[in-house]
C-alpha cells in the first residue's frame, strides 16, 4: 500500500544524490559543495570532526533545511519540492533525542504513527513488533523519562521505523551509549541493512563507521576529504599495523636507529610515537632485541586514518 | 496567483494529528488545568460580582455579577489560549523537541503552527464551556442565544493563539513571555470592558479601548448572553476574524522564519 500516486514515487537506485551541494549559516559555510551518491541498500557512512557539515547535510536530506545552492535529490525526488513525499518514505534518528516526554512509549509509536496516516491498529502492532525487535518488551507503558539513556536511543531508533522506511538516517547513533547498547544498535541496524533498508549514518565513532559501513566520506570543514570502503582507505593510506610506543622526543632517534629498514612512516602525537607499516612485526621484534618496553603492535584501524586525514588538533 | 500561494500556510491533514498530540498529552493533566483556570476565574466571578458587586449600580437593570459573567468566560479563555500557545508551545518547540520530531514526519512547519493554534483554541473553548456551565449554575444564563458563545471564543481563542505563536517565534527564553503577560495580557484583562462599561469613559480611553481584541469579544459575548439580539454582534466578530487571519499568517511566518534554519 502506498500513500502516494505512482508518478511521484522514487523508483531510482541512486537513494540520495547530491551535486554541488551548499549549505551556509550567515558568514559560515557548513557544507562547501559536496557530491553524494548513496545507493539503494548499501550503509553510507558520514565521517567528520565536529563542524565538519556532518548535521547540516543530514538536514538537508530530509527537508529540514533549505539549501543554499547545488542540487539533492532523495529517493529520485527533489527535495526543493517534494519535502512531504520524501519524508513520508524515510526515518529520521536525531542526533538529540527527541522523544515525547508528555506521552508513554506506546503512546510515543502512536503518536508518531499517526503523522504517517498509519491506521492505529496496525501502529499498535509494529510498535510491539518494534519493541521485541530493539529488546525494550515490557516498557511499553513506562513514561519516558523513566527510561534509560541507552532505551531512549533504543526507542528512538524503532520510533523512526513505525512507517517502515526505505532509507533511514542516522545522525550520531550511539554517541554516549554503553556498549552493551552500541553492540545492540549495530547489531539491529546490521539487521535492518540484509533486508533491503538504505542506511546513511553520521558518526564520529571510526569503529562503528568500520563495523557498520560499506562505503564511507570523510568530511572537513564543509568539504569531502576522501571517499571509499573503510577497510580500503586504512590499507591503502595507513598500512596494515601499527606500532605505538611511548617515548620522549629526545630518545626518538636513538631508537630509530635499532629499527632495521625503511618499510614505515612515524607520527608522532605528544608523548606517543605511532610507526605505521605493513611489517610491524619486524619492527616490534627489533624493539624488544633492544628491550624497549611499553611497545603496543595492533592492526591500523579507521581511526588512524582518520586521524592522520584530518589532523589531531582538537576541533570544537 | 504565485502571489496567493506565497502567503497561503502549506497545512494539511498534518495539523490534525498536531492537534490530536496535544490532546493526548493533555489527557495526563486536565485536571488541573481545567480547575486551575476555572478557579481563578471563579474567584472573580464571586469576589467581583458578589462583595464589589454590592456597592455598584449600573444603569439598566442588569446586576454588577451578571455584568462582568460574559467577560470572565472571555477572558478565561483568553488565558488558556495564550498559556498554551506561549509556555505550552515553547516547551515543545526548544525544552522538549517535539517540533523537532513531527519536522522528521510527512508534517510541515505550517502544520505545527496550525496544529498548536487550534490546540490552544480548542483550550479556550473548554475555558469557556466551563464557565458557562458556572454561569448557569448561579442562573446567570439570560438567553438560548448563549451557545452562540461558541464559535465567537473560537475566532478569539484562535487570535490569541496567534498572538502567542508570534511571541513565542521571538521568545528566547521563558522569562521573555513576562512581557507578553505584563504589558498586554493583563492590561487587557482591566480595560477591555470586564469590569466597567467603557461608554462611561472620554473617546481616548474609549478608542484605545476598541483597539484591543478582548474588548470586541466581551462586547460580543455579554451581547449573546444578555439576549440582546445580534445586532452589536456581528461588527465584533468581523473586526475579530479580520485580525485573527491576519496575525495567524504572520505567526505561521515567524515560526517559519525561526525554525527552518
Amino acid at each position: 500500500m502506498s500513500p502516494l500516486p505512482e508518478s511521484i514515487v522514487g523508483t531510482s537506485e541512486q537513494v540520495v544524490v547530491a551535486q554541488g551541494l551548499v549549505k551556509c549559516f550567515g558568514s559560515l559555510v557548513a557544507v562547501d559543495g559536496i557530491d553524494l551518491s548513496v545507493s539503494r541498500g548499501e550503509c553510507y557512512g558520514l565521517l567528520g570532526p565536529n563542524g565538519a557539515g556532518k548535521t547540516s547535510t543530514l538536514k538537508m536530506i530530509y527537508g529540514a533545511s533549505p539549501l543554499t545552492a547545488g542540487e539533492l535529490m532523495v529517493l529520485g525526488l527533489d527535495v526543493r519540492n517534494h519535502a512531504r513525499a520524501i519524508k513520508r518514505q524515510i526515518g529520521v534518528v536525531s542526533q538529540e533525542t527527541n522523544l515525547d516526554p508528555d506521552l508513554t512509549v506506546r503512546q510515543n509509536f502512536l503518536t508518531y504513527a499517526r503523522y504517517f496516516d498509519l491506521p492505529a491498529p496496525e501502529a499498535r502492532q509494529r510498535a510491539d513488533d518494534l519493541l521485541t525487535f530493539m529488546e525494550l518488551s515490557g516498557k511499553a507503558g513506562v513514561r519516558i523519562e523513566q527510561l534509560s539513556g541507552g532505551m531512549k536511543r533504543r526507542l528512538l531508533v524503532a520510533r523512526a521505523l513505525i512507517h517502515r522506511p526505505t532509507l533511514l538516517l542516522l545522525d550520531e547513533p550511539t554517541t554516549g551509549l554503553d556498549p552493551q547498547a552500541r553492540h545492540l544498535i549495530w547489531q539491529r541496524l546490521r539487521h535492518l541493512k540484509r533486508q533491503g533498508v538504505t542506511l546513511l549514518l553520521s558518526t564520529h565513532y571510526m569503529e562503528e563507521a568500520a563495523q557498520l559501513c560499506d562505503r564511507v566520506v570523510v568530511m572537513d570543514r564543509g568539504k569531502i576529504v576522501v571517499e571509499g570502503c573503510p577497510q580500503e582507505l586504512v590499507e591503502r593510506r595507513v598500512g596494515r599495523e601499527v606500532v605505538e610506543l611511548r617515548v620522549e622526543k629526545e630518545e626518538e632517534a636513538a631508537l630509530l636507529a635499532q629499527i632495521p629498514g625503511d618499510a614505515y612512516t612515524i607520527e608522532r602525537w605528544g608523548d606517543t610515537l605511532y610507526l605505521f607499516s605493513d611489517r610491524a612485526v619486524e619492527i616490534v621484534q627489533a624493539l624488544r632485541a633492544v628491550r624497549v618496553e611499553n611497545v603496543l603492535h595492533r592492526p591500523a584501524t579507521l581511526e588512524d586514518f582518520f586521524l592522520k586525514l584530518t589532523g589531531r588538533e582538537l576541533r570544537e | 496567483m504565485n502571489a496567493l500561494v506565497a502567503v497561503l500556510p502549506d497545512v494539511s491533514r498534518g495539523a490534525l494529528r498536531v492537534w490530536q498530540r496535544n490532546r493526548d498529552s493533555f489527557r495526563g493533566y486536565y485536571l488541573a488545568a481545567i480547575v486551575g483556570n476555572l478557579g481563578e476565574h471563579l474567584v472573580y466571578l464571586l469576589g467581583m460580582g458578589l462583595g464589589v458587586g454590592a456597592y455598584i449600580r449600573l444603569g439598566g437593570d442588569v446586576p454588577y455579577l451578571q455584568f462582568i459573567a460574559p467577560g470572565l468566560v472571555v477572558s478565561s479563555s483568553m488565558w488558556s489560549s495564550s498559556l498554551e500557545s506561549t509556555y505550552g508551545a515553547f516547551t515543545r518547540m526548544t525544552q522538549q523537541g517535539t517540533y523537532d520530531g513531527i519536522l522528521a514526519t510527512p508534517c510541515s512547519v505550517d502544520d505545527i503552527v496550525t496544529g498548536d493554534i487550534l490546540w490552544a483554541t480548542t483550550r479556550a473553548l473548554l475555558s469557556a464551556f466551563t464557565m458557562i456551565v458556572v454561569m448557569a449554575v448561579f442562573g446567570l444564563v439570560r438567553s438560548p442565544l448563549v451557545l452562540l458563545v461558541f464559535p465567537v471564543v473560537f475566532i478569539q481563542g484562535f487570535l490569541f493563539a496567534s498572538i502567542g505563536m508570534i511571541v513565542t517565534a521571538l521568545s528566547p527564553s521563558y522569562f521573555f513571555f513576562n512581557y507578553h503577560y505584563t504589558i498586554l495580557i493583563t492590561p487587557m484583562f482591566f480595560l477591555s470592558g470586564i469590569f466597567f462599561p467603557i461608554s462611561d469613559f472620554g473617546p481616548v480611553v474609549q478608542w484605545a479601548a476598541w483597539s484591543l481584541p478582548l474588548t470586541h469579544a466581551v462586547s460580543a459575548v455579554r451581547a449573546l448572553t444578555l439576549g440582546e439580539g445580534l445586532g452589536a454582534v456581528l461588527p465584533a466578530v468581523l473586526w475579530l476574524t479580520v485580525a485573527s487571519i491576519f496575525l495567524y499568517l504572520l505567526a505561521v511566518r515567524m515560526i517559519r522564519k525561526r525554525l527552518i534554519k
